[in-house]
């Protein structure tokens, strides 16, 4: 058990083009389950890689347990993988795929043996220890992926996306597995997905991470509440925070017609006429008297809620806008609806540098784009 | 009636059209075969009546009783499988850590040294025989075991290596990865890991580079210029000149036993050279 740092840890493939990862910070406690998440291509695989020993670190340090090994080889640095498609040793079967580590590293055959037998006892795989990966199913499979990093008891777990290969519903129950297991064993655990929700569920704290660049890390809860730039507020959440162009006169904001005004002093902050507005689906209610007129486009009932949505006039947005509203009686598609955004839940960026204006700001987050969140969409579309 | 019942058919027409064809052509090939088990097993005389005599009712081992008996043949079955199988212990060795290096590793010129390896397959082996004469006369290696497999392991290399690196191609490198992270060191993944997967590579590699070298004729010719040295496809040869007359019951039979040692190959790892030793390593 040990802590991890990445004290600004780059890794440039090709000199002088953008660095897949880009002087990462990050200081992770000991016994923490962290998340590494973000579109693909960010760079949460590579840097997870770089922890592992598996890439170079061509500038900063990695540390484990306060020890630098930047340039220690995998095998030396006392971890274990869990990979994304779980990288079974085919011809042995699943309890010498568990015990692999510890034949490697010399321990007796009957040690070997009761420590195997202890993690599969815990992961339900008893019955199949004599099996070779082939007769597994894709879930077993998974868990004697983790089976044979638990065996070993390492200083720290890294999980590159463990459940991106199972079924939906398999996915919920691993995941919680996965958390209770590593919490019970309090092991340092590092844990890349691209599936927010796998994120926010799973994680003592969350690293958003964009382009290589890190862009916030905190607790779920935080990261939901008080997004650092319009990338994290556009990332984290499903359905996601709608978004807006606004004019504003540095007190208030104009929305359809009328003046919101923000008594924080937060529109001060920007030299722009125009701020992003963000406003979570639960956010926003229906009034019957005043507020954004919007037709319906598209209802999505859920059971004990719906989604609405549609395109509210006078409002600049790149996507539709969308409201949670009571499962029991949603309006229908065409109806004609007005809406409120709850003025002490907003969310306000700054138009130019995405940056967030209004309560906590964290400190040292990059720039974003609306654009950049606009791009997300097209992604998850596909 | 449903739409797809007329397709039935005229599938199954086909079907059996293709079957017929098959059957054609395995015919076609193993009618040699069966005609030279049939000739080695009947008289000589019975060559000489007209029209063909389709079984043998005088059946006779003589013929194999007689090549048997021949010492140059025992000294020729040693020296065309000492040859044959150094050869294939050389070029397996070489080719898989060719094999390795020109999957995992991405160097300089990589490409290049890839198709290098493909073209030199494609020069007529005929046109390297001078050379490669010279060449083995230069070490002192003409009619020696060791030099007739050092051309061996040249003429089956490229098609090894080309084919190896398809199957460490493979193999996840995700695996190696793990092992590493298991406490072995990049050499220690390979041997542990990657190699034992390689296994029906190494084996259907392994055979084709045996039969190669086994029924190779012209250069074991050129390359064992004197002497009694040969190997048996040189020995067949010799066996047809020393007669006077034609001993086709004889030629045969040699034949027959020449191909015995590969059909023992063969039957035994013919099982090994099943695919799918990789299936289960990764979700699929």
């Amino acid at each position: 058990m040990a802590s991890v740092t990445y004290d600004a840890a780059s890794r440039i493939y090709t000199p002088g083009a953008r660095p897949a990862i880009n002087q990462l910070q990050l200081d992770i406690a000991d016994g923490e389950f962290l998340v590494l998440v973000g579109p693909s291509g960010c760079g949460k695989s590579t840097a997870l890689r770089m922890l592992a020993g598996l890439e170079e670190v061509n500038e900063g340090r990695i540390l484990i347990g306060g020890e630098d090994v930047s340039h220690v080889s995998p095998k030396d640095r006392d971890i274990a993988m869990v990979f994304q498609n779980y990288a079974l040793y085919p011809h042995m079967s699943v309890a010498e795929n568990m015990g692999f580590a510890l034949k490697i590293a010399g321990v007796s055959k009957d040690e070997r043996a009761k420590r195997v037998k202890d993690a599969a006892k815990l992961l339900d795989l008893e019955p199949y220890l004599d099996r070779k990966p082939k007769a597994l199913s894709g879930g077993q499979r998974q868990r004697v992926a983790m089976g044979r990093a638990i065996v070993r008891s390492p200083k720290v777990f890294l999980m590159d996306e463990p459940l991106s290969n199972l079924d939906a519903k398999l996915r919920v129950q691993t995941r919680t597995q996965i958390a209770a297991l590593t919490r019970k064993l309090a092991v340092t655990t590092v844990y890349v997905t691209h599936d927010q929700v796998e994120a926010m569920t799973m994680g003592d704290r969350v690293c958003v991470l964009k382009d290589g660049v890190l862009q916030q890390v905190d607790s779920p809860r935080n990261l939901y509440d008080t997004p650092a730039n319009v990338f994290v507020a556009g990332f984290i959440g499903s359905p996601a925070m709608n978004l807006f162009q606004v004019e504003h006169d540095g007190e208030a904001l104009i929305l359809g017609g009328e003046r919101y005004v923000i008594p924080d002093g937060s529109l001060k902050k920007t030299s722009s006429n125009k701020v992003t507005l963000g406003v979570r689906p639960e956010d926003i209610h229906i009034d019957p008297e005043h507020g954004i007129e919007m037709v319906v486009d598209l209802t999505e009932e859920l059971g004990a809620d719906a989604h609405i949505f549609g395109s509210p006039e006078g409002l600049e947005s790149f996507q539709p806008l969308v409201v949670r509203v009571d499962g029991r009686r949603p309006p229908l598609k065409g109806d004609h609806v007005k809406v409120v955004p709850q003025m002490d839940h907003i969310h306000l960026f700054d138009a130019e540098t995405g940056l967030r204006l209004n309560g906590e700001i964290p400190e040292n987050t990059p720039h974003a784009q609306l654009a950049d969140v606009e791009a997300l969409q097209d992604e998850e579309g596909e | 009636m449903t739409s797809t019942t007329p397709l039935r058919p005229r599938r199954t027409a086909s079907r059996q059209a293709l079957n017929i064809t098959a059957l054609a052509v395995a015919l076609l090939w193993i009618f040699p075969i069966y005609w030279m088990v049939n000739v080695s097993l009947q008289p000589n005389a019975q060559m000489r009546l007209e029209g063909p005599t389709w079984v043998p009712l005088d059946f006779t081992p003589d013929a194999y009783l007689g090549v048997l008996s021949d010492s140059s043949f025992w000294t020729a079955m040693r020296m065309s499988m000492q040859v044959s199988l150094l050869a294939v212990a050389v070029a397996l060795f070489s080719a898989t850590l060719a094999a390795v290096a020109l999957s995992r590793f991405r160097f300089r010129s990589r490409t290049a040294i890839i198709i290098t390896v493909l073209v030199v397959q494609m020069i007529p082996a005929e046109a390297l025989f001078i050379s490669q004469f010279r060449m083995l006369s230069g070490w002192g290696l003409v009619n020696t075991t060791l030099g007739l497999s050092l051309l061996y392991v040249g003429t089956v290399m490229p098609f090894i290596v080309w084919m190896l690196k398809g199957f460490v191609d493979g193999v996840p490198v995700d695996l190696e990865e793990a092992a590493m992270i298991d406490g072995c060191t990049k050499v220690g993944a390979f041997f542990r890991v990657t190699f034992p997967l390689l296994g029906p590579g190494l084996v259907a590699t392994g055979v084709f580079g045996f039969l190669v070298s086994w029924n190779e004729f012209t250069l074991a010719l050129v390359m064992l210029s004197s002497g009694g040295r040969v190997t048996l496809p040189v020995w067949l040869q010799g066996f047809q000149e020393g007669m006077s007359g034609t001993d086709w019951a004889g030629i045969m039979a040699g034949s027959a036993l020449i191909a015995i040692p590969v059909l023992i190959l063969f039957s035994i790892v013919q099982r090994r050279m099943a695919s799918g030793m990789v299936s289960g390593a990764v979700k699929g």
